[in-house]
């Protein structure tokens, strides 16, 4: 295998980075930046988007264009990119709080438009850059600031989300195999349509203080125990994984692309035809 | 809408559109809402005829997120609404004019607060254009009275947020959105467009917030052969954040109120009727200016010295404007389709004045008639 100069992608003179140590956003950063790196990327026709936490200090240190947004907004300025530009390469790391709480209707809308867009969700399980309180994407029982009696909410599943709202790619990778989680990326920054990645991230500040996981050893060991292969040909997701954590393409259809589908009508209109 | 010729029989939301696409606007970022709406369908309709993006998004914010994200792409955006979409594009209006992205935001106003009037007209919006966004920011709100105005005032506004890199706001309201009238429309050539202005430094030397001695740094736009870094905190002049240093955070606040201060000559623009001996000035806007212009024709021919002062840019307030009018009056009457927005700017403009300040104020729902203003201008001398 080719050793990879991510380098490239990172705008070194911006390091270091202000993640906590053991945190796995690095991880999945750097699988991102493999991702980019194997396509061969031109830095000045990418473009990064985020939005407010956590997962949102990922684009300041990329080497690339990069905008960090509102708080759960970032799909609506990524679409509006993508349509105004449909040439550019358009990326978005997002978090759990961001992505799937205030952001969450907009992520259903942009998987539903399938405007092709690759979303990677960096799912550390807990609003981190506030102090820990818990997401959506927080596990059922388990504590955070505020959830300081265990979490009543129950346990969320992001990836179903995003299949159901009609994303045409979809995939899990943990911070724990990050050559897994980059072979996942560059699947979806090459598949042409919204591109969901969950990454399976992990905050031993909070999340993994407050649930008796601490070291960042023990956090990715219990997430790695947990997880299981699945390929797009046989994974369903309505099967009952009985808490098994299905990593791997979890779906993946050819579907029309949405600034491809609206490139089509204005040539119509301009041809004078009929629609 | 009869394509084709210049002289057309057009509501006012059809005017704005029009306007927007002759400025030269390529992406609409919509949401449905009365009394807006006509906004966005004309623009559904026109702009994929031309090359240009209509999307209708899943909420007001979207639209107002996708505006954004398609200027920093290079292109001219626009969104259209009225005041509980209004309320929530606030927070991305914040973001646009913190990190200086040019937009324009049309609001088509109708009575509040919450759902309210659904949909008759107001003009109760003015102070949350000012400040409806959180923190210290500038604001530049621009109110058609007429059909025309829509069309101009649209085209004025695109240009403005070119030019001072900042949302322009231009409130309408539900009269003005709706109403008829006959009106020439301007040919493309007779207009003129700003861009805005580019880069020219090597691309490893470009500093996206670096004054270039204007106040208004050059912007690139994305994929170009520039990169760059926009972020909602507050950033220093290579566009990273710098939440710590308290020198460049006053220096980033001020320096987005001084590009705007300081080329008031170009912002400013107040419509003066009959106002050169008048001893009664009225101060109104949108369509509330419409009946004040008629009261005031009813006054002199009752030889009563009335004028108008008529504001068509509201932010920045034309405070100096305002003084140099009513210093040789008597009577001032503001009057619009409100609890009194603009009375402590009123009161700013003319401190330590002689003239007597009068209010009239509705907001019912209903238009202010001539009668109406009439009657005050008679109740006053």
């Amino acid at each position: 295998m080719k050793r990879s100069n991510y380098y490239k992608y990172l705008r070194t003179h911006k390091l270091p980075h202000i993640w906590c140590p053991g945190c796995g956003h690095g991880i999945i950063l750097g699988a991102a930046l493999r991702a980019m790196d194997e396509l061969d990327l031109d830095p000045y026709r990418t473009v990064a988007v985020t939005g407010i936490g956590c997962s949102a200090r990922t684009n300041a240190i990329m080497h690339c264009n990069t905008i960090q947004t509102t708080h759960g907004r970032s799909l609506t300025f990524a679409s509006g990119i993508k349509m105004a530009r449909p040439d550019l390469t358009v990326l978005l790391f997002i978090g759990d709080g961001d992505g799937a709480a205030i952001g969450g209707n907009h992520l259903i809308h942009a998987a539903r438009r399938n405007v092709d867009l690759t979303t990677i969700l960096l799912n550390n399980s807990i609003y981190g850059m506030t102090g820990g309180q818990y997401s959506p994407l927080t596990p059922n029982q388990k504590k955070a600031s505020t959830s300081p009696y265990g979490n009543l909410e129950k346990d969320f599943d992001i990836c179903k989300l995003a299949d159901a709202a009609g994303a045409s790619y979809v995939a899990r990778g943990i911070a724990h195999d990050p050559r897994h989680l980059s072979k996942l990326i560059r699947g979806g920054i090459e598949h042409k349509g919204f591109s969901f990645i969950e990454g399976i991230s992990h905050c031993p500040t909070y999340y993994g203080r407050k649930n008796k996981l601490s070291s960042p050893f023990d956090i990715m060991r219990w997430v790695k125990e947990r997880s299981t292969r699945v390929k797009p040909e046989t994974f369903n997701f309505s099967q009952d994984m009985d808490g098994v954590i299905p990593v791997g393409v979890l779906s993946h259809r050819n579907i029309p692309e949405f600034t491809e589908e609206y490139r089509k009508l204005v040539e119509q209109l301009q041809k004078g035809e009929e629609t | 809408m009869n394509s084709g010729s210049n002289v057309q029989f057009l509501q006012g939301n059809e005017a704005c559109a029009l306007g927007a696409i002759e400025a030269g606007v390529r992406f609409f970022g919509g949401y449905p809402i009365t009394p807006a709406t006509e906004i966005a369908e004309v623009m559904a309709r026109e702009l994929p005829k031309i090359g240009g993006v209509f999307v209708q998004f899943e909420d007001e914010i979207a639209s107002m997120g996708a505006v954004i994200g398609a200027s920093v792409a290079g292109t001219k955006a626009m969104t259209a609404t009225s005041g509980p979409g209004f309320s929530l594009k606030q927070e991305n209006i914040g973001y646009a004019i913190h990190v200086q992205i040019p937009c324009v935001v049309i609001n088509v106003m109708r009575g509040g607060p919450s759902t309210g009037l659904p949909t008759l007209p107001s003009q109760s919006d003015v102070m949350q254009a000012r400040w409806g966004t959180h923190g210290d920011h500038p604001t530049i709100a621009l109110s058609p009275h007429s059909v025309r105005e829509c069309f101009d005032l649209t085209v004025r506004a695109v240009n403005l947020s070119e030019r001072f890199r900042i949302p322009v706001i231009v409130l309408s309201d539900a009269i003005i959105g709706h109403v008829r009238e006959k009106v020439v429309i301007p040919k493309g050539e007779e207009l003129t467009l700003v861009e805005r202005k580019k880069p020219t430094v090597d691309p490893e030397d470009y500093k996206p917030f670096k004054d270039d001695g204007t106040g208004i740094p050059p912007m690139a736009n994305l994929g170009e052969d520039y990169l760059f870094h926009i972020t909602s905190n507050n950033y220093d002049d290579e566009g990273f954040p710098a939440t710590n240093d308290h020198e460049i955070a006053e220096r980033r606040i001020k320096s987005l109120y001084n590009k705007i201060e300081r080329y008031r000559n170009e912002i400013d623009d107040v419509d003066l009727f009959m106002v050169e001996d008048a001893k009664v000035v009225i101060v109104a806007y949108g369509s509330t200016a419409r009946s004040a212009r008629r009261a005031v024709m009813m006054a002199r021919e009752e030889g009563i010295k009335a004028g108008l002062f008529r504001l068509r840019t509201i932010w920045p307030f034309p405070y100096d404007h305002l003084r140099a009018v009513a210093e040789s009056a008597n009577h001032l009457l503001l009057t619009e389709m409100n609890m009194s927005q603009l009375d402590s700017e009123i009161r700013s403009a003319t401190h330590g004045l002689e003239t007597k300040l009068y209010g009239l104020h509705q907001s019912n729902g209903m238009l202010i008639t001539p009668k109406q203003i009439y009657d005050s201008i008679k109740g006053m001398v």
